[in-house]
């Protein structure tokens, strides 16, 4: 397939892992954070550890907008899809995350409760013409990737005039939740997560560009490199992250320069803008409550906002005690140091949020690398 | 969940929709979010939607700097191998 197998040859793998042992040959150590779980997808799918010196450490971020989501919201929506006779429409990664007792919307939906997944808004809209008597919510979620066609979705809903289509909107903006993790600290003031630099995201950046992680760079002295998401991407980023640190740079630079503009994506930002606004706080699963990190429906289109629609009673939303989902997404703890990574939480039986998508960082080390810990050697 | 794939333009339709085609499989996309997309073109395709234009020179560029990268560092240590 033209632009993915190019980007995930092995020779030029071996390259650029001779290049980065080279480069990282400074005797510190470096530790990078991949925001998105699209990274540590591709970290963990395609062995990039492997190729990586061991001085070279990889942090897994909260990009992975099913592991953020707090359990409240989940709650929400299945009280949503159970009580009030409405078609819930989601995206498939939501579908088996876990609320208060194990509850979840794969659940609600064997017990009867009309639960549709959707690939895309463009579906939910579809279904909602397709049922003018019943109410049709789409459960929206994601980072600014996805954001821009909830916005379609809200648009076009008003211009063919549907009264019965409203969205749950649970969207996410990427710079708050890397601010939030810069000023983590511990009671003694030290940081809880150390990091030299950032990978930064690649499709969120080809909505909102370069620009937006100007701050981090200026304000905190870490450098980001936006990579696509396939392994040479990531090798690449890592590379220049090393660079930057060893010449004491800290610069915004942009290895997925064939999709992401400077700019970003101006007509998607722009859709955006119009049809959301900031929440004062979200509060996000790892991180807790965090100041405008999440967008709400602008009042100009409160018809299509499901959180004033519908009024949803949910009891006190508990998290499973025992998930260390919360300190894995702030960088602070691996997979394996959870006490229900594979042993009562695995894919098929998820026990919290990070085991669920394909992008969380314990699905992720489920599937390709729980094997690889205890054959790691001490050759670098 | 923000994952997107490259996928080729084959024709454009009214209402802002228009047929990729990835690997022999064909699916139709909104192009909403993207002006000016012209048959032929590689989009970046997330949920349904047309995201982003790919820049094929840009992509070019970036393959070759893997590869010269890798064969810099290779020859760095080839020649230290041979030094010692």
């Amino acid at each position: 397939m033209k632009y993915i197998e190019e980007f995930r040859n092995a020779e030029l793998a071996q390259g650029l892992s001779v290049a980065i042992k080279a480069e990282a040959d400074s005797g510190r150590t470096y530790r990078f954070m991949e925001f998105c779980g699209g990274h540590t997808h591709a970290l963990a799918r395609y062995g990039v550890e492997d190729l990586l010196p061991k001085k070279v450490h990889m942090i897994h971020g909260p990009g992975c907008p099913v592991c953020v989501l707090p359990v409240g919201r989940v709650d929400e929506a299945i009280a949503l899809a159970t009580g009030h006779d409405v078609i819930l429409c989601t995206y498939a990664d939501l579908m088996r995350v876990p609320g208060t007792k194990y509850e979840s919307l794969i659940k609600a939906r064997s017990k009867g409760a009309d639960v549709r997944m959707v690939y895309s808004t463009m579906d939910a809209l579809k279904i909602a013409q397709d049922n003018p008597e019943r109410e049709v919510v789409f459960f929206a979620i994601g980072f600014e990737t996805t954001t821009p066609p909830t916005a379609v979705a809200i648009k076009q809903a008003q211009v063919l005039g549907l009264k019965n289509f409203t969205v749950y909107c649970n969207h996410v903006l990427t710079p708050a939740a890397m601010r939030a993790i810069l000023g983590t600290h511990t009671l003694t003031g030290a940081p809880t997560v150390i990091l030299d630099g950032f990978v930064g995201p690649a499709h969120v950046s080809a909505v909102i560009g370069t620009e937006p992680y100007e701050e981090f760079t200026r304000d905190y002295r870490k450098p980001v490199v936006i990579a696509g998401f396939e392994p040479l991407d990531v090798m690449q980023s890592i590379l220049q992250l090393i660079r930057q640190v060893n010449d004491g740079r800290a610069e915004v630079e942009n290895e997925y320069a064939r999709a992401v503009m400077p700019e970003g994506n101006v007509k998607a930002q722009n859709l955006v803008a119009e049809v959301f606004e900031h929440r004062d706080e979200f509060s996000w699963r790892g991180l807790g409550a965090v100041a405008l990190s999440a967008l709400k429906i602008r009042p100009e289109f409160s018809d299509f906002d499901a959180e004033l629609r519908f009024t949803v009673v949910v009891g006190n939303p508990k998290e499973n005690k025992l998930c260390e989902c919360g300190p894995i997404l702030r960088g602070e703890k691996k997979p394996v140091e959870c006490s229900l990574f594979g042993t009562s939480c695995t894919p098929d039986n998820p026990m919290g949020a990070c085991m669920v998508s394909s992008e969380g960082a314990c699905a992720a080390h489920w599937t390709y690398g729980r094997f690889r810990t205890s054959t790691e050697t001490e050759s670098d | 969940m923000c994952l997107a794939i490259p996928a080729k333009i084959i024709a454009i339709h009214e209402d802002d929709m228009a047929d990729v085609e990835l690997d022999g499989v064909v699916k139709d996309v909104s192009l909403a979010l993207l002006d000016g997309v012209c048959v032929g073109d590689f989009v970046i395709v997330h949920v349904g939607y047309a995201l982003s234009r790919l820049d094929p020179v840009e992509a070019a560029r970036t393959l070759a700097l893997f590869a010269e990268m890798g064969e810099a560092a290779k020859a760095e240590a080839a020649k230290a191998e041979t030094d010692q």
